[in-house]
């Protein structure tokens, strides 16, 4: 649904975007994580058809970037960091200028839906000057769907909401995903991305890092068993480390650590060479990296 | 067309809200029309006009007043300023608009999500400066038919009235004014992108008025003559001002430099 080759933006000499390289399936809820700065907003900018492309390809929607931008606006719905509403006319107003401006057919049906699908139905006829942040960006998602665009582009959709109302968006999205739509989400909220996308870019100019979470997680850090024992003594490390497709084991506090390449199948027989020797296990669990402990990592590596 | 309508109706829907576009809108042209309106109808009641002889008149308003008695010519005299002042409208009441129109949509961040849309940048332009144009060309030219009505009701004699009705004066109303609108349109579109306060953009645009400013004051001064020449050449040159400017605006409106660079 959205293909991009070596996709470049530069600003004179700063480069913005370098290389961008992406192909998202229909109905896949993409993640695109980066720091301030990265080009993230600029990539989605591009996408949209916002801006132009220095070098590279892209299409969105089957509409090629550059060649066919009318088309790929009409596919596509954006919420930008900022909600950008007419403060001054009403909810169902501001919607239904976006419905004409997209040629949409049944506007009215298409407000109403989304006005009540998103509770901002009762107060359709009030200025949007008056709505708190939670609505206002309710009814910026309403008007990034109000066409039935293809894909969606979502920038930063919780930022600046209070919890109950970034639950409320969220729970939105995943309404949307539920749908099939395929959805480009920029956001700093780690855990929100670790929920809902299928797959996360690390971005940061450059693409660092491309997978699902799950995945991620396993490239960078492989698959660690927790062994939590009564007492851990350090020379059952030696022990654990002769198992094939044990890369690492280290003792912290009464907890053994292992590294290894598929616990399915290693944990057994790691279990039974530690009772051998005596230990006494309390319990075993996967430790789960958090996908911010993998964001943090990429993100400030070095050699990028 | 229909886009280009839909941007006018909310243009007009969101600036017709603030008060002070509100005011400039409806107050410039019924004090411009009304000031010309008074002082001719206190010169008629109260003044000798009669005891005028053509040879108290500037000697280049001889063309003009060909056919007339002196006390007419000096009302013709009076009357013809007063076209400098319509021409005001044109020029005020479109920066105010278009200045609060951009600079607005910068400040609330609503131009992204616009310029999102399949909507053209000449159609969103066009919208927007003829959500900015239109208003002042009504207002010019209502109030110059409220003052054509009120010169004949209540003070100017027939002779002046008919002037009224001449090439000079439908060219600057109807042809040179609206030539003006769209000029302050591209100037406020063009100062818009640098500044980011409705205010200062008005005001920088504003600037625009100090040719028509310098015309007034050589007018009053006795410099020259308002003449059908000069109101043609004028017009000539606002042609190629307004191609000249409309590029320039165009240019600065691309959506690339919308977003990037208009801080």
């Amino acid at each position: 649904m959205i293909v991009t080759e070596n996709l470049t933006k530069h600003y004179g000499s700063v480069k913005a975007v370098e290389g961008l390289t992406l192909n998202i399936a229909p109905g896949e809820v993409f993640g695109f994580l980066g720091p301030n700065g990265a080009g993230k907003t600029t990539t989605v900018r591009m996408l949209c058809a916002l801006i132009g492309i220095t070098s590279g390809r892209a299409s969105v929607a089957g509409c090629e970037l550059g060649r066919q931008d009318q088309d790929v606006r009409h596919r596509t719905g954006i919420l930008t960091e900022a909600p950008g509403l007419y403060d001054q006319i009403s909810a169902e107003r501001n919607l239904s200028l976006y419905a004409h401006l997209h040629d949409v057919e049944d506007i009215a049906g298409q407000v109403e839906r989304y006005l009540r699908m998103l509770g901002l139905w009762d107060r359709r006829n009030e200025p949007v000057g008056t709505f708190s942040k939670g609505m206002r960006q309710k009814l910026a998602i309403a008007r990034a769907l109000v066409h039935e665009p293809k894909v969606l582009f979502l920038d930063e959709p919780t930022s600046a909401l209070d919890p109950e109302a970034a639950h409320l968006v969220r729970s939105f999205i995943a309404g949307l995903k539920q749908e099939g739509r395929t959805i480009f989400m920029c956001t700093h909220n780690l855990d929100e991305a670790d929920r809902l996308c299928d797959r996360i870019g690390i971005f940061r100019t450059r693409l660092l890092a491309l997978d699902t979470p799950a995945a991620l997680r396993r490239k960078l850090y492989g698959r660690t068993t927790v062994f939590h024992l009564l007492h851990a003594k350090s020379e059952w490390i030696q022990i654990l480390q002769e198992v094939d497709g044990v890369h690492d084991a280290r003792v912290v506090d009464n907890r053994v650590l292992v590294t290894l390449d598929d616990p399915e199948k290693q944990n057994p027989e790691l279990v039974r060479k530690l009772v051998q020797s005596g230990a006494d296990i309390q319990f075993v669990g996967e430790l789960r990296r958090t996908l911010e402990d993998i964001y943090l990592q990429l993100v400030h590596s070095p050699e990028d | 067309m229909r886009k280009v309508w839909i941007i006018i109706r909310k243009e007009w829907s969101e600036v017709f809200k603030n008060r002070f576009v509100l005011f400039t809108v409806a107050f410039l042209p019924l004090i411009l029309t009304a000031i010309p309106i008074v002082i001719l109808y206190v010169m008629q009641s109260g003044g000798d006009l009669d005891a005028v002889g053509m040879a108290d008149m500037p000697v280049d308003m001889g063309g003009l007043c060909a056919g007339m008695s002196g006390g007419e010519c000096t009302q013709y005299f009076m009357v013809s300023q007063f076209m400098l002042l319509f021409m005001m409208i044109p020029l005020v009441i479109p920066v105010t608009i278009a200045s609060y129109s951009i600079v607005g949509e910068k400040t609330t961040r609503t131009l992204e999500p616009l310029l999102a849309t399949p909507i053209s940048t000449l159609q969103l332009l066009a919208g927007k400066g003829l959500a900015a144009v239109i208003p002042a060309v009504l207002a010019t030219w209502g109030g110059f038919g409220i003052f054509t009505l009120a010169t004949r009701l209540l003070a100017a004699g027939p002779n002046i009235v008919a002037r009224l009705g001449d090439l000079l004066w439908l060219l600057a109303i109807f042809v040179v004014g609206p030539l003006m609108s769209v000029a302050a349109v591209c100037v406020a579109v063009m100062v818009s992108s640098r500044v980011n306060d409705p205010r200062a953009a008005e005001q920088l645009s504003m600037l625009v008025i100090i040719p028509l400013l310098a015309v007034f004051f050589g007018r009053i001064a006795g410099y020259f003559m308002i003449n059908e020449r000069l109101i043609l050449w004028t017009a000539g040159a606002l042609v190629v001002i307004n191609a000249g400017l409309l590029a320039l605006a165009i240019q600065l409106f691309q959506r690339d430099t919308i977003l990037t660079r208009w801080k």
